[in-house]
């Protein structure tokens, strides 16, 4: 489904990213992890070409994200992406969030994209927000709209920036619920986050990223079990043990 | 003290002075207000366009306009507006451009220069994490900015538009130098005429007073209600 392959980038002479080389198939749910600054979220953002990148090639579905010819606003309709901040339309309601680009980019009708987007609402378990404004909502039923918007679309995947970065201790686990409820249903999902907890549950393999290259990419068993590189093993002994 | 002057030269003379003066500043301040916050809009997103000639085009052109004096511009237009029009529709003669339309279109293309600076911060000031969840969603250039930057970036500069369309107000006087007859013309031409020429002024002066003090106060209103809102 998403394939990396040697994949470099530079902000001028800074290299962010080296070599990077993954791929997550069609039903896997793979989660990015590494210290801040290691380059996951950037990596994660070449995959739908927010970010352009200099080297490698990354392909989705067999598309080209970095090929000047690929058409990108379309490729990104069918990749739903998820915000470490959100990232809601804060001037528009709820329900013209969900509204949006199914109208705008998939031509549906007000009325098919407004039942769509009630139906993934209450999956959220927001229904009856549907006309309040993101500023009236918490954290927590922000991020949950947000992965409503993305699965509006109908996506072949998801991809999730640290969704529950941003998000007070007591409401990532909401955000978390949907997130493991829709890998138990079988989406493609590459998320960089940092809930071990999530990447125990429901996570097939784990990447773990550090300056840049990705130092391991091993199956959840083995990467918890007994992490290869010295630099993963510091990193989970941190972030496990508080 | 007044006791010298005759200010009943208003009262004879203030339909002249709103319907055929103020119609004249207000309309021309209007369209050119419209037309400016749109081609300024333009340029600031030309400004900000990552295509590097687009940026280099619209910030010449700002900054030369904005380095030139107002009444310089208008001149400069008027007389020769005709002879671009000639030269567009391949006519042998200066073609006949209205005083209205001359002023509409100096004005626009002036005050274009000072929306898009405001503009440009407006876009500015809305998070690339908007712009990157618009693309993201599957919208093109034109759609985030229509749908998602743009309407944000005018709601946050609304107070600043309205402070430039003060200012943009006062500065359609100036087409007093075409002898047209905006509220200031038509108040020099009666003033003139009947030799009242301090009272004129004076109550030209009172009511542009009025009118922008209103004006900026409505700003103000609308400033702190966008601030709550935010």
């Amino acid at each position: 489904m998403i394939e990396i392959k040697d994949i470099s980038k530079w902000y001028g002479t800074f290299q962010v990213l080296t070599q990077c080389s993954t791929r997550v198939s069609k039903g896997e749910v793979v989660v990015v992890c590494g210290p801040s600054g290691s380059g996951k979220s950037t990596l994660i953002k070449c995959v739908n070409g927010l970010e352009p990148f200099q080297k490698g090639e990354i392909r989705v579905d067999g598309i080209s994200v970095g090929d000047p010819k690929t058409n990108l606003p379309k490729l990104r309709a069918r990749i739903g992406m998820v915000f470490q901040n959100f990232e809601l339309f804060p001037h528009m309601t709820v329900s013209q969030n969900l509204t949006l680009a199914q109208v705008k980019v998939l031509g549906r009708s007000q009325e098919a994209a407004l039942a769509k987007g009630m139906a993934l609402l209450d999956r959220v378990g927001l229904k009856a927000q549907a006309d309040k404004h993101p500023g009236n909502l918490s954290g927590g039923q922000q991020q949950r709209v947000a992965i409503a918007r993305a699965l509006c679309m109908d996506p072949i995947a998801m991809l999730f920036d640290e969704p529950t970065s941003a998000l007070d201790p007591e409401m990532i686990n909401e955000v978390l619920d949907v997130m493991v409820q829709l890998a138990q249903e079988g989406m493609t999902m590459m998320c960089v986050t940092h809930e071990m907890g999530f990447a125990r549950r429901v996570a097939h393999r784990v990447i773990f990223m550090d300056h840049g290259s990705i130092v391991e990419d091993a199956t959840k068993d083995d990467f918890f079990g007994k992490p290869r590189s010295e630099r993963a093993q510091q990193f989970l002994s941190k972030i496990l043990h508080h | 003290m007044f006791s010298g002057f005759d200010f009943n030269v208003i009262e004879r003379s203030w339909r002249y002075l709103f319907f055929d003066g103020m119609e004249f500043t207000l309309r021309l301040t209007l369209f050119a207000m419209a037309g400016g916050v749109v081609f300024g809009t333009l340029l600031a997103m030309m400004r900000l366009s990552s295509i590097k000639p687009l940026a280099w085009i619209a910030g010449t052109y700002v900054n030369v306009l904005r380095s030139v004096p107002l009444v310089l511009v208008i001149f400069w237009f008027y007389f020769l507006v005709p002879y671009m029009g000639a030269w567009v529709v391949r006519s042998d003669t200066p073609i006949h451009v209205g005083a209205f339309a001359s002023c509409l279109l100096t004005f626009t293309m002036f005050e274009a220069c000072y929306y898009c600076e405001i503009m440009r911060a407006g876009i500015q000031s809305i998070s690339r994490g908007q712009v990157s969840a618009g693309y993201a969603i599957g919208l093109n250039y034109w759609q985030t900015m229509g749908q998602i930057v743009l309407p944000q970036a005018f709601r946050n500069m609304v107070p600043i538009l309205l402070t430039q369309t003060i200012v943009l107000f006062q500065d359609v006087s100036l087409v007093y130098v075409l002898s047209i007859t905006d509220f200031v013309g038509a108040a020099s031409k009666v003033a003139q005429r009947d030799g009242r020429l301090v009272e004129m002024y004076t109550f030209v002066a009172l009511i542009y007073f009025i009118s922008c003090f209103a004006l900026s106060l409505l700003v103000r209103k609308l400033q702190a209600r966008i601030a709550v809102v935010r």
